[in-house]
């Protein structure tokens, strides 16, 4: 116990080769996309690209599975460009592509893994199955290597179809779908190896098997999964970053809920001895939340800045805006509510419960029921 | 003045209450919800007929149509930045004395009272363990400060007081941001209007006679305004839509249109809309040229200017009008141009033709089986989005004042493999266009079917087709006899009806003079005679035009088909003409949206704040640690505002290590 005396190690001392190793891959892959494409990139984009280095680099030094995490997905993205050799009609024709990490086939199986995800950790749980729930966290960061790499092929699909359709793929719901279920899968299996409790994932995963659920049905209804070009209004760098930052606020809210919804069955008695101890979920919950109001302050910010650039003006109480500033309030009051007065328990699941509802609301309902300016998300 | 300070400390109290705050943006949030439900600023027309007179007068006393502008809320929002920053002022003196602080001056009695407090056993001078124990903390991120009491030392120590700037940023962030907001908003001239120094401009009258005041001079801090220019066109001035009216912004400068572009993509839709600009100052110098489109505005004089919207400028379209009244008449000019009107007449009446618009392109969804998509291939293919060409929009209108409004387009389209040029007519606005086929002939246009019209119109050549039409039905034995004049009667009454109604015509005589249970058998007679009948006329009106007799074959048999729907449908057109579009030069229109608001760096600084304040308050946790050493003993006591999982094993394992500091020497 020696060490609990000395003052730890500075954060930098304490990085490993590993890590160093993983920068310098990150920097290299960069500086390698920046000297083959930067002619057709702007000032922004070249900037964003450059960020993405020390960003990601961060991650994974603060969280160190992100590093094989990254490694692995994107050099099955790598491998599918190599596939292609620039013909997207070789989707239909090499195996890899056809059966694994084409942009859909990759999307196909992180839906099924998420499936198969949500039924060892329910066997996890129920069975009180260590195994079970080791399988499903396995399946879950599959899934995720998956969708990561499905964006990523899909980003590289999109300017073989032509070079002017190209761009990034959080532009339309089928898109920011598979990004929710990306990072949703991500920030749970964080405070999964953080709270090393594994039973949270059963619910947690009901969410995203939901959104699984949307992915498969307006994939094969709607035929969503085609790649369409941008529309004017949409043509800007701040997509690039408005839209992830939302999902991050949209994504911790739903593991919020979903832990309202363990702690409220857990304080009734159901599967109480199988879920962690209701402070822990409590914790969790405002772990989320925490973290989730910070990006969707973010998000709505750059939405501002980016809606003074598009529609002349930084806010127009435009719906979606409005709800935006809804939820906003909302969960800024569940804060409050914790942090000042001291509040747990009951009335904070329901909240948390609720505050999903009024999200989801902005997000989809907005769309479906009222009329804006914010229209490229319809069903 | 006494009597008055209790209610003053009683209102100052309840402004800077957190409660009232919370009051304010519930009370908000409801506004907001409101808002985005009730569809704002709409026609008032259009708020009369959804809700009735009634209503309409009420919610527009509420300011329901405009709430994010309306007196109360603009006030609750001053009302939020008032108690806000009251809030900040009450409680920033003691936060920042509070960051500073150590509590040295605790007690023992209140620290033996704190839930997480651990007790050692040492056999170490105070001072030494002290020192260790300051040691430890520093190296755990705490600051902290040796105080000596009697007959011992006490260890205070704090970590994360930022936690509380976090507060005072996140909370002058959000006064900043609603003080930016309402330099933004209309509050200047609310205070106008309410003073009856301006007034809403509700007529439909040019720009350059709204009077003075109903117009915002350049000097105007903040507006955001829009104006359509046409292409070698300017405007001075943008449009400020208020309530039911609008006002004239003038602005300091003058901006003129040299070109207007859109660019669509392979698939069809629009890929870029651009407009090239030249502002000019007001005596007309040229001060730059820029070109601007969706998210790329151009920034001149602290006024932004964006590409909104587009329309057309007044397109100029060359017309051939078919007068339906007459068919055996020629086809005549009508030249016209978009937002212009012409007069027409017809006979002993005057009609106006208002020209509303004009589109290059029209890419349509024409149907056609999309083919079911490969789940895995992201490229789309959809075959049934085609560009069918330009059309223009027109309103006829009649004497007695009542319009329909047509779309037309130029060229035919091809529906179920056969070609129809199509006219769109609808009664109001509102409508969708109920579109009329008319067949194209072999060389595309309408003249061939304007030419079978005009014979079956003309009662003077039923003869001869009834006459035809009887022979070719019989056998030539019996050609000449009375079998041939009863058949020829009957055409001839089948084609005097049609002429005079179409197919209704031709319905309520069969319910008339037939007995029901022969109807439908009757009718399949009557209209293959009206089919047969109509193949003469059509010989006989190519014969007349010297065109070539038309071919025996199925596509003969569409076209006259589809010209009897065509002439039964044309009784229900409402128009005296058809006016096909022959030749346009096309003059577009560019919307611009242009601001000015002054109020937008505050909002962005303000911004700034609230995400540091929020990360400060979310991520940066206050703990304080206070160790009282004492000979032989020594207690260590942790507290937080805000007890966490961490917080839980932070002590946990602060307490283990005052243990070892104690036990070893």
């Amino acid at each position: 116990m020696e060490l609990a005396l000395n003052a730890p190690q500075p954060f930098l001392k304490r990085l490993s080769m590993f890590d160093w190793l993983f920068t310098l891959v990150l920097a290299v892959g960069a500086g390698y996309a920046l000297n083959l494409y930067g002619a057709y990139m702007d000032g922004y984009d070249k900037g964003m690209l450059i960020a993405t280095v020390p960003a990601l680099a961060w991650l994974g030094w603060f969280w160190k599975p992100v590093r094989p995490f990254v490694l692995v997905a994107f050099g099955l993205a790598l491998l599918a460009i190599y596939f292609y050799q620039g013909d997207l009609a070789r989707m239909e024709q090499a195996f890899f592509l056809k059966y694994l990490i084409s942009s859909q086939a990759a999307i196909m199986w992180m839906c099924a893994l998420i499936m198969f995800a949500t039924i060892a950790y329910w066997i996890g749980l129920l069975a009180r199955s260590p195994f079970a729930g080791k399988t499903g966290t396995a399946l879950t960061w599959s899934a995720a290597t998956l969708s990561l790499t499905g964006l990523l092929v899909r980003w590289y699909e999109s300017y073989l179809i032509g070079p002017d359709v190209g761009h990034i793929p959080v532009s339309n719901l089928y898109e920011v779908f598979v990004l929710f279920v990306l990072i949703t899968a991500l920030m749970y299996l964080y405070y999964e190896s953080r709270y090393q409790q594994k039973s949270m994932g059963a619910f947690v995963m009901l969410i995203i098997s939901a959104a699984v659920g949307f992915i498969l049905w307006y994939t094969f209804d709607r035929q969503a999964h085609q790649i369409q070009p941008l529309v004017p209004a949409l043509q800007s760098w701040w997509m690039k970053i408005h839209v992830p930052a939302n999902f991050v606020g949209y994504g911790a809210f739903s593991i919020a809920a979903m832990l309202g919804i363990a702690w409220l069955l857990a304080s009734k008695g159901i599967l109480a001895s199988r879920l962690p101890k209701p402070e822990v979920l409590d914790d969790v919950m405002y772990k989320t939340i925490a973290i989730g109001f910070a990006f969707f302050t973010i998000a709505t910010i750059l939405g501002a800045m980016w809606a003074a650039e598009a529609w002349g003006g930084y806010w127009s109480w435009d719906p979606k805006e409005t709800w935006a500033l809804i939820v906003w309030l909302n969960y800024a009051a569940w804060l409050h509510l914790r942090l000042v007065k001291g509040l747990r328990g009951k009335v904070l699941a329901w909240w948390a419960i609720v505050g999903i509802l009024v999200t989801t609301f902005a997000f989809l309902g907005v769309n479906m029921f009222l009329s804006g300016l914010h229209s490229y998300g319809e069903l | 003045m006494r009597a008055d300070e209790p209610f003053g400390k009683a209102l100052y109290e309840l402004f800077s209450s957190m409660r009232f705050a919370i009051t304010l943006l519930t009370l908000l949030a409801i506004a907001s919800i409101i808002g985005t439900v009730l569809k704002q600023a709409e026609p008032y027309n259009n708020y009369i007929i959804q809700f009735g007179p009634y209503w309409f007068e009420m919610f527009r006393l509420l300011g329901l149509y405009d709430v994010y502008h309306a007196g109360w809320f603009l006030i609750i929002l001053t009302f939020l930045v008032a108690s806000t920053s009251l809030c900040i002022y009450r409680n920033a003196p003691g936060m920042v004395k509070e960051m500073r602080n150590f509590r040295e001056h605790v007690t023992e009695q209140s620290l033996a009272a704190f839930s997480h407090k651990h007790a050692v056993q040492h056999g170490q001078d105070t001072q030494a363990l002290a020192d260790k124990a300051v040691a430890y903390l520093q190296g755990q991120g705490f600051r902290s400060k040796l105080i000596p009491r009697e007959n011992g030392v006490l260890v205070a120590a704090k970590r994360g007081a930022a936690s509380r700037l976090g507060y005072l940023l996140a909370h002058s962030a959000i006064v900043l941001i609603c003080i930016g907001g309402l330099m933004d908003g209309n509050l200047v001239f609310k205070a106008q209007q309410l003073l009856g120094m301006k007034k809403i401009e509700t007529r439909d009258i040019p720009q350059s006679q709204v009077p003075e005041i109903s117009r915002l001079t350049p000097e105007n801090l903040s507006f955001r305004g829009s104006v359509q220019i046409p292409e070698g066109g300017s405007a001075d001035v943008v449009f400020l839509n208020v309530a039911d009216g609008y006002l004239v912004q003038d602005l300091p400068f003058v901006v003129q249109l040299k070109e207007f572009r859109i660019e669509h993509y392979s698939t069809g839709q629009p890929k870029l809309f651009e407009s090239d600009l030249v502002l000019l100052d007001r005596q007309g110098n040229k001060i730059r040229e820029a070109t601007i489109a969706v998210n790329k505005p151009l920034i001149h004089d602290g006024v932004a200017i964006y590409q909104a919207s587009f329309g057309d400028g007044g397109s100029k379209l060359n017309l051939r009008g078919w007068n339906l009244f007459s068919p055996a008449a020629e086809a005549f000019e009508v030249q016209g141009a978009v937002h212009e009107s012409t007069r027409l007449s017809s006979g002993e009446a005057e009609y106006q033709l208002e020209f509303t618009d004009f589109r290059l392109f029209n890419i349509e969804n024409l149907g056609g089986e999309t083919p079911r998509q490969n789940a895995m291939s992201v490229k789309s293919d959809n075959k049934a989005l085609h560009n069918v060409g330009p059309s223009y929009q027109v309103k006829v209108r009649n004497p007695r004042g009542e319009a329909n409004e047509y779309h037309n387009y130029m060229l035919p389209v091809t529906l179920d493999g056969r070609m129809y040029v199509l006219s769109g007519v609808r009664e109001t606005p509102n409508d969708p266009f109920r579109y009329l086929r008319l067949p194209a002939d072999a060389k595309g246009g309408i003249e061939g079917f304007m030419r079978l019209r005009a014979v079956l119109m003309n009662p003077a050549q039923h003869g001869e087709i009834t006459r035809r039409f009887a022979e070719g039905a019989l056998p030539p034995g019996e050609r000449g006899g009375e079998l041939q004049s009863r058949l020829e009667a009957s055409a001839g009454n089948i084609l005097r009806l049609f002429a005079q109604g179409g197919y209704s015509a031709l319905g309520q005589f069969v319910e008339a003079n037939i007995a029901e249970g022969e109807r439908q058998q009757a009718t399949e007679t009557f209209l293959r005679i009206l089919e047969l009948s109509t193949y003469e006329a059509l010989k006989l009106a190519n014969a007349q035009a010297g065109e070539p007799p038309p071919a025996t074959d199925d596509a003969t048999g569409f076209f006259i088909r589809d010209s009897l729907n065509a002439f039964s449908d044309l009784f229900f057109y409402g128009a005296p003409v058809y006016l096909q579009l022959q030749s346009f030069e096309q003059i577009q229109a560019s919307g611009l949206q242009m601001t000015r608001s002054p109020g937008k760096n505050l909002v962005y600084f303000g911004s700034l704040l609230l995400v540091l304040g929020i990360f400060a308050m979310l991520y940066v946790r206050e703990r304080r640690a206070w160790i009282v050493v004492k000979p032989g003993n020594a207690l260590f006591a942790y507290a937080t505002p805000r007890k966490t999982v961490d917080f839980e094993q932070e002590f946990a394992k602060h307490s283990q290590a005052i243990e070892q500091l104690a036990t070893k020497e």
